[in-house]
């Protein structure tokens, strides 16, 4: 297994992979996600590396027979390898890729510590992603993927999800 | 030191004892998908499922490619007898509501929790990798467990009861968390696997304080059940595995 910090991607293959998305938050594009890891062309074939959100999340498989259709498009034979470490962490999502988060409607994630105190104590500090009130508060720590928090707004009564921080 | 040294067979049957834990858990969670008591417990219970069953993916990967032969993460999943799975035996234990699901969940959590910190610094670098992937997901569970734990210890007078009986009905699995089988050891001695009872002490105190939290009685028994670790499982298992093996036994070598 490869440890790589920073993820290598050869600029010549990014429009490519810009056309992946996650198939979970179609909006979030898998390099604004953070999941690619690598990606260089090598004897004419584009090896690709990805990292898992979260160990059981079924968009890996999607997102790796995305990544191959994607460039199969192009002629060019893709080869996607899964790898674990550096485990992913929602840093790694792009101020863009939070944009994106915000716009669809799932409130962004909010650092370590802020995350803790939302979903420990009870802090009314996420914004509401469709009125921007911080008057919201947690219903379930688990939402409709593994990766996102179920929470409500006390002011629009709208619920909505937060990405939770995984560091 | 055991004076063995570590063979690839041996360090196949480590990664089913830790794995097989995550696979039999993520399926008595499964279970409860669209049964549970509120859509958001429901939610829950299916997400830390899946958590379980990612982690398990992970290591039958591993496990296949060191077995070769063509084998794959399915095999090892669907394939093998009662005898061959090696998880522990609180895991299987069934569902028998809502208070005994988070009690299974919560004494296992605890448990896991504590595994991972320690694998991490396996010398075995997948292993290590996911351990470190793990640590992020079951720290939520244990969260999502100890809070459930006091909310129900301090709740209502039948919740209370309920999870107290719960507590106190499993408590006698919670000893062969610990257990080191000879096997464990030779993988131990080569700074790949966990010496598990280095974590015993942890375990029992963060059990207590949790448990002391939610107001419920340690349980003061004394006499500990095991043989999962053997392969000598709970009358249980067998109906779990003809769930979890139909579709494979039905139709071999189907794919989704």
């Amino acid at each position: 297994m490869t440890i790589e910090l920073q993820p290598h991607i050869d600029p010549k293959l990014i429009p490519i992979l810009e056309k992946v998305h996650d198939p979970e938050i179609p909006v979030l594009g898998i390099l604004d996600m953070g999941v690619v890891r690598s990606a260089i062309m090598k004897d004419n074939v584009a090896q690709i590396k990805i990292t898992p959100t979260y160990s059981g999340c079924p968009a890996m498989d999607v997102i790796g027979d995305d990544i191959v259709s994607a460039f199969a498009k192009e002629n060019i034979t893709a080869k996607v390898q899964l790898v674990l470490s550096p485990a992913w962490t929602t840093d790694w999502i792009t101020p863009n890729g939070r944009k994106a988060l915000e716009e669809y409607g799932v409130a962004a994630p909010l650092g370590e510590e802020a995350d803790k105190a939302v979903l420990l104590e009870g802090k009314r500090i996420v914004k509401c992603t469709n009125c921007g009130s911080t008057n919201t508060k947690m219903i379930s720590q688990f939402g409709s993927t593994a990766c996102k928090a179920l929470f409500q707004c006390e002011d629009c009564l709208e619920p909505f999800d937060y990405f939770k921080c995984l560091k | 030191m055991t004076g063995n040294i570590m063979k690839n067979e041996n360090l196949v049957q480590y990664i089913y004892g830790i794995a097989d834990n995550a696979l039999i858990l993520g399926q008595r969670l499964s279970e409860l998908c669209g049964h549970g008591p509120s859509l958001e417990t429901d939610i829950a219970g299916t997400n830390m499922a899946l958590d379980l069953l990612g982690q398990t993916r992970s290591y039958y990967q591993y496990a296949a490619s060191l077995v070769g032969e063509g084998k794959t993460e399915d095999d090892i999943a669907f394939l093998r007898t009662e005898r061959q799975y090696k998880n522990v035996l609180l895991v299987e234990q069934p569902n028998r509501h809502f208070g005994y699901v988070i009690a299974r969940q919560f004494l296992f959590d605890v448990f896991h929790l504590l595994l991972l910190q320690e694998l991490q610094r396996s010398e075995d670098e997948t292993l290590a990798a996911i351990a470190k992937k793990g640590i992020k997901e079951v720290s939520y569970h244990r969260r999502f467990s100890s809070d459930w734990i006091k909310r129900l210890g301090d709740g209502t007078e039948e919740s209370h009861q309920k999870v107290q009986e719960a507590i106190n009905d499993l408590w006698r699995f919670t000893d062969e968390l610990f257990h080191m089988t000879e096997n464990d050891m030779i993988v131990a001695d080569e700074g790949v696997g966990i010496d598990v009872k280095q974590l015993r002490e942890d375990y029992y105190r963060i059990v207590k304080e949790v448990l002391e939290e939610a107001t419920l009685a340690v349980p003061e028994i004394k006499y500990f059940q095991k043989g999962g670790k053997q392969g000598i499982h709970s009358e249980h298992m067998g109906y779990l595995l003809s769930d979890l093996q139909y579709m494979q036994r039905t139709y071999p070598n189907m794919k989704w």
